[in-house]
């Protein structure tokens, strides 16, 4: 083993079984020394680098099925290509980037870390999302951040319907139009500090083009998540 | 879940691979649907001829002789290909009608799954590779097709139960979803004077479908009126003679990506049912937006 030399590590999925990349993934500490990988061929298959947890690059060239990347801690995860459903779901922290479209529920339920969208989220994006920071570049689906308690989504297009319905304590920025908000989201004031949780975000992302004064920001009412008697209707 | 592909040839060059790729494409979603499989394709109609796919659960029984007697009840000749439990039978096409009711005389048990002058129908029980093998779907050619694996919710799993369903000429539907109202809907399609083979929910889809294309409107327009009338989850591929189209319910959990080159448009339930096309690399590729139609005709 040479001490400070990086190795990379080719994968063709089209040779190699999705099960021995995976293992192979799984066996990588925060001491691995193959810190590049490569995954050639992807073809759509399912849970491609789900559960890695070491301070390794990943590059899959290609399209990915349903929940890659899930549960990533300290990886740093590129999809030159598209995702399917459920991408980054419950990540832990790392950074994961989708170069095309995320299908539905992208970043579900994540706990930490960073996801880049560069095109756009399908519905249900970020929903149920506890701590995750979600960047998307284009526009967001249906039902997105619902029910999401904390972290933050960042959204540089439009926002479909119902945003946000029943959010707890995270916060969403929304560059272009939204068109309805659910349950509970309302737009709040940016004030000084938001625009710097928002200019480090942009910054983290690689995002330069975009002024931070150009989004508006969206939370929770607060009327619904304590449970009031008064508000019983409006469940 | 259940699996959906679906292919569309604006390359008249790519015809006689069409089976080849459906093939392909179906064979991707087995484990979206192993308990049964189908596809609808459309090829090339001979002119002054009308096809009628047979299907019975007995086959050597029920097809000897049938096309000798249906050829002497309607005075002209007829073909009849047997493709292990389903056949293919050619007949003219003003004779079609009197054709199928003779074949409803003559072996009660066969059943029709697709009429029209391109469109055939072949579906079975078992898993999906298993079932284009037998139907030899790889060699077939056409303008444009559709297939299904099916894990059934809604209702047995039969060789009538699985997908596509044909309830019009030429017309055919796949889903994936369940519906909550098709029993109220089948009960006042029954009344328009629909009928129906089955219990399944799709098949009300399909027949619904049908009855508004009766009513005039094409198929952009009965698939935008399905979205007031029909409750619950669906993602539908659909069929007519010259048509192509694709909808989703609001909520659109079922999943869709679509793929579109200047060579075809195709839909997979999955990404994994695209992999394998012509350039695929430099298609369109995207997701269907609930609530829209998407619909393309020749």
């Amino acid at each position: 083993m040479n001490d400070g030399e990086t190795l990379m590590r080719k994968v063709d999925l089209s040779v190699t079984p999705l099960r021995d990349l995976n293992q192979d993934l799984h066996r990588q500490s925060s001491g691995a020394n193959e810190k590049n990988w490569e995954v050639l061929n992807p073809m759509g298959f399912h849970a491609i680098a789900v559960g890695v947890d070491a301070p390794i690059e990943i590059d899959i060239r290609g399209s990915v099925g349903y929940y890659c990347a899930g549960m990533n801690k300290q990886a740093t995860i590129t999809v030159h290509g598209s995702a399917g459903p459920g991408v980054a779901e419950n990540m832990m922290s790392g950074k994961v980037r989708i170069t095309g479209d995320a299908s539905q529920y992208a970043g579900a339920t994540g706990r930490g870390g960073l996801l880049v969208i560069d095109g756009n989220a399908a519905s249900r994006c970020g929903v149920s999302m506890k701590g995750i920071d979600i960047v998307v570049k284009g526009n967001i689906g249906h039902m997105s951040a619902f029910m999401a308690q904390s972290g933050h989504l960042v959204v540089l297009g439009d926002a479909g319907d119902a945003l946000g319905d029943s959010i707890y304590e995270a916060k969403l920025f929304v560059r272009g139009s939204v068109k309805s908000l659910g349950a509970d989201c309302i737009e709040k004031e940016m004030r000084p500090e938001h625009h710097d949780e928002l200019g480090k975000l942009l910054e983290t992302a690689g995002v330069s083009d975009v002024k931070t004064s150009e989004f508006k920001r969206y939370g929770s009412a607060r009327k619904l998540y304590s449970f009031n008697i008064d508000n019983a209707d409006a469940y | 879940m259940c699996g959906i592909v679906g292919l569309f040839l604006k390359d008249k060059a790519l015809e006689p691979k069409l089976g080849a790729l459906t093939n392909d494409m179906l064979a991707t979603m087995c484990d979206r649907g192993p308990d049964s499989a189908g596809f609808a394709v459309y090829g090339t109609p001979t002119k002054g001829k009308a096809k009628l796919t047979l299907q019975s659960p007995t086959p050597e029984k029920d097809f000897k002789g049938l096309a000798k007697a249906i050829s002497k009840a309607i005075g002209a000749d007829v073909d009849l290909e047997v493709r292990s439990t389903h056949a293919l039978l050619i007949v003219p096409k003003d004779m079609a009608d009197k054709a199928r009711d003779v074949v409803r005389t003559e072996a009660p048990s066969v059943r029709i799954m697709a009429t029209g002058t391109s469109i055939e129908i072949y579906k079975e029980v078992g898993y999906p590779t298993e079932v284009s093998k037998r139907f030899e779907l790889k060699k077939m050619a056409g303008s444009h097709a559709i297939g299904h694996t099916r894990m059934a919710t809604e209702s047995a799993v039969t060789t009538l139960g699985s997908h596509p369903f044909s309830t019009g000429p030429d017309q055919c539907l796949v889903h994936n979803g369940s519906l909550s109202n098709h029993n109220n809907l089948r009960r006042e399609l029954k009344r328009d004077g629909m009928t129906f083979e089955t219990q399944n929910d799709s098949e009300v889809a399909a027949a619904y479908l049908t009855w508004r294309m009766n009513q005039g409107m094409n198929l952009g327009e009965a698939l935008t009126k399905s979205l007031d009338d029909l409750d619950g989850f669906f993602t539908f591929v659909v069929g007519t003679k010259n048509g192509f189209g694709v909808i989703r319910d609001p909520i659109a959990c079922k999943p869709a990506v679509m793929a579109e080159t200047d060579k075809y448009v195709a839909f997979g339930s999955e990404y994994r049912a695209l992999v394998n096309l012509p350039d695929i690399a430099k298609a369109r590729v995207w997701e269907p937006e609930p609530s829209t139609v998407y619909f393309w005709e020749r």
